[in-house]
């Protein structure tokens, strides 16, 4: 178990698809206070890798991947996509949301064909291709539901092919399956792993759940209590494909956990015993 | 196996409790039967308080309880709307009369609303205008619309122009805050969410702020459609020479309670007719939200 070492986090990435350097990020209330959420921050994440990023609840985790998407910009540093400066929102990025940011009132196949059409592609096409990826997630006999009729599970697979339609390069994701039920979760865990191999984007994946980041991700990134900064990085040695329902029970997969949770819990309860004092 | 209770907080029938091995077809046809009878049992009470009322009000007026000059009767009433369909009022035909009004109303509730989602929306989705017009927007929307009603008569006449711009600004106001609110009310992941998938401004707008601000608005429609026919018939008491609030004027002027009465009936059955044909507009376009449906555990 010993053997597990975090890895240097300045170590050059050959090609990156994402990088943050020196990255801080404040917000400045109405009154004119400042909240630093990230502050010095770097991660370099390389092309088709598959990047968890774990910390404490409201340390800033979704501060990094609204920096990538273009929807903030950073106060200070650098944030790069595939070689290049991020300037507003980039065509590559796919984004998957933690609570349900699908339309309500369109139906399953019109959420679908929402990225296509937005980005000017004839409706036939949008068509043809909602169905394709409707299909890969197993949802071709819902196409004219609406999403107050499917479960959170098929919603979230909804919410899958409407990002993935668009073949992103990159895929940023915000804690995507907390609200759902342990069982499903799994069952989506192996459905993303499915979708990214195939595609081999670069993935960020922002969660609470060690377990869930040690499972799926290449590389974790464990961050400290608000302001976040990067704490320590290790690298997942787990054979792929993985089985997610399975891999549970495998020894070296409870050592990382092990190993991780060890940095994480100090951060945790740093930022616990913070927000009782604060209350 | 547990008897199987259904206890419906829709229907409110008391729990119907079926043997063991009961199908679900019996259950189902028990719960249909029970709505049924639930749904008549509300129409059978709306009927006798409808009919005990306009009874009451008949019998006391025919006794003289009440003085039948200043509060006519139901009889004297249907009487009246009677006569004024068949033969016309004293200002021309009661149909002239009422399409005066609801021309008014119509044009003013369209405008108004028109004008009012396309400002609040506007407004709405631009922090820098708002900022800056919240204030006079406050400040006209604290005038008592009715105040108006002179000042539009002197400046545009006895005319239509009038009572449409009063109907107008009893609507705008309302629907524009509503729309306003609903493009503030809009889900911020789900514009993001939009935005990442390619939505330019204008797309995001339609696209995701419009449709969610829609149940917002429609409840402002609802009740602006009667501040419309409000604003022209205060209109018309001010000063017209056609419209129900005329009708109601000169029969105030000739102390004809019956006239005043089967005037507001007229106005309520109209407003009533409007509320219905937009409830059916409503409910065609939120097909997508929920359906509140009967829970049988």
């Amino acid at each position: 178990m010993s053997s597990i070492q975090p890895i240097r986090n300045d170590l050059a990435v050959a090609d990156p698809a994402i990088e943050l350097i020196n990255v801080t990020r404040r917000f400045v209330s109405p009154t004119g206070k400042t909240l630093t959420a990230l502050s010095d921050f770097t991660m370099t994440v390389g092309r088709g890798e598959f990047v968890a990023v774990v910390g404490p609840t409201g340390c800033g985790k979704s501060t990094t991947l609204n920096l990538v998407t273009g929807l903030a910009k950073p106060s200070a540093g650098e944030v790069r996509l595939m070689g290049g400066p991020v300037k507003g929102i980039d065509p590559r990025v796919g984004f998957s949301f933690q609570k349900d940011a699908l339309f309500p009132w369109k139906n399953v196949i019109d959420n679908v064909m929402a990225g296509p059409l937005f980005r000017g592609r004839s409706k036939a096409e949008a068509e043809r291709a909602a169905k394709d990826w409707l299909a890969r997630v197993g949802l071709s006999k819902f196409l004219h539901h609406y999403p107050h009729q499917l479960s959170g599970g098929m919603r979230k697979r909804v919410a899958l092919a409407q990002t993935f339609i668009n073949e992103p390069e990159i895929l940023l994701m915000d804690e995507p399956f907390s609200a759902l039920d342990v069982q499903t979760r799994t069952v989506m865990h192996e459905e993303l792993l499915k979708l990214w191999a195939e595609r081999q984007a670069s993935v960020v994946f922002v969660t609470h759940d060690l377990e869930e980041a040690v499972a799926l991700a290449d590389k974790v990134y464990v961050l400290t209590a608000g302001p976040a900064t990067v704490k320590s990085v290790y690298r997942i040695e787990l054979p792929r494909p993985r089985v997610v329902s399975e891999i549970r029970y495998d020894q070296n997969f409870i050592d990382y956990c092990k190993t991780i949770w060890e940095d994480l819990r100090q951060e945790v309860e740093t930022s616990y015993r913070r927000a009782s004092q604060a209350a | 196996m547990a008897n199987i209770t259904m206890d419906s907080p829709v229907t409110g029938v008391a729990p119907a409790t079926f043997r063991p091995g009961t199908s679900d077809k019996e259950i189902e046809a028990a719960a249909l039967k029970a709505i049924k009878r639930r749904k008549q049992l509300v129409l059978f009470w709306q009927l006798v308080i409808l009919f005990g009322a306009l009874g009451l009000w008949q019998v006391a007026s025919d006794q003289a309880w009440i003085d039948p000059f200043f509060y006519a009767s139901p009889s004297a009433v249907a009487e009246r709307l009677y006569d004024w369909a068949v033969n016309g009022t004293t200002e021309g035909s009661l149909w002239y009369n009422l399409g005066v009004t609801m021309e008014e109303a119509l044009i003013g509730f369209f405008t108004g609303s028109i004008a009012g989602v396309v400002v609040g929306i506007g407004l709405g989705r631009n922090q820098f205008l708002s900022d800056i017009f919240s204030v006079y927007i406050k400040a006209i929307n604290s005038i008592p619309r009715v105040v108006l009603a002179p000042i539009f008569i002197m400046i545009m006449g006895l005319g239509l122009a009038s009572k449409v711009a009063l109907a107008f600004v009893m609507v705008f106001f309302v629907v524009f805050a509503n729309a306003f609110q609903g493009v503030r009310e809009a889900d911020r992941d789900m514009i993001a969410n939009a935005r990442i998938l390619g939505a330019s401004d204008w797309q995001v707008t339609r696209a995701v702020v419009v449709p969610s601000a829609m149940s917002w608005i429609f409840a402002s429609l609802h009740v602006s459609f009667g501040f419309a026919i409000i604003g022209a018939i205060v209109g018309e008491f001010v000063g017209a020479r056609f419209g129900i609030g005329q009708l109601i004027s000169i029969a105030k002027g000739t102390f004809d309670a019956a006239g005043m009465f089967a005037a507001i009936v007229l106005v309520m059955v109209v407003t009533l007719a409007a509320e219905w044909i937009m409830t059916a507009i409503e409910n065609r376009l939120a097909k997508w939200r929920p359906q509140q449906s009967l829970d049988t555990h």
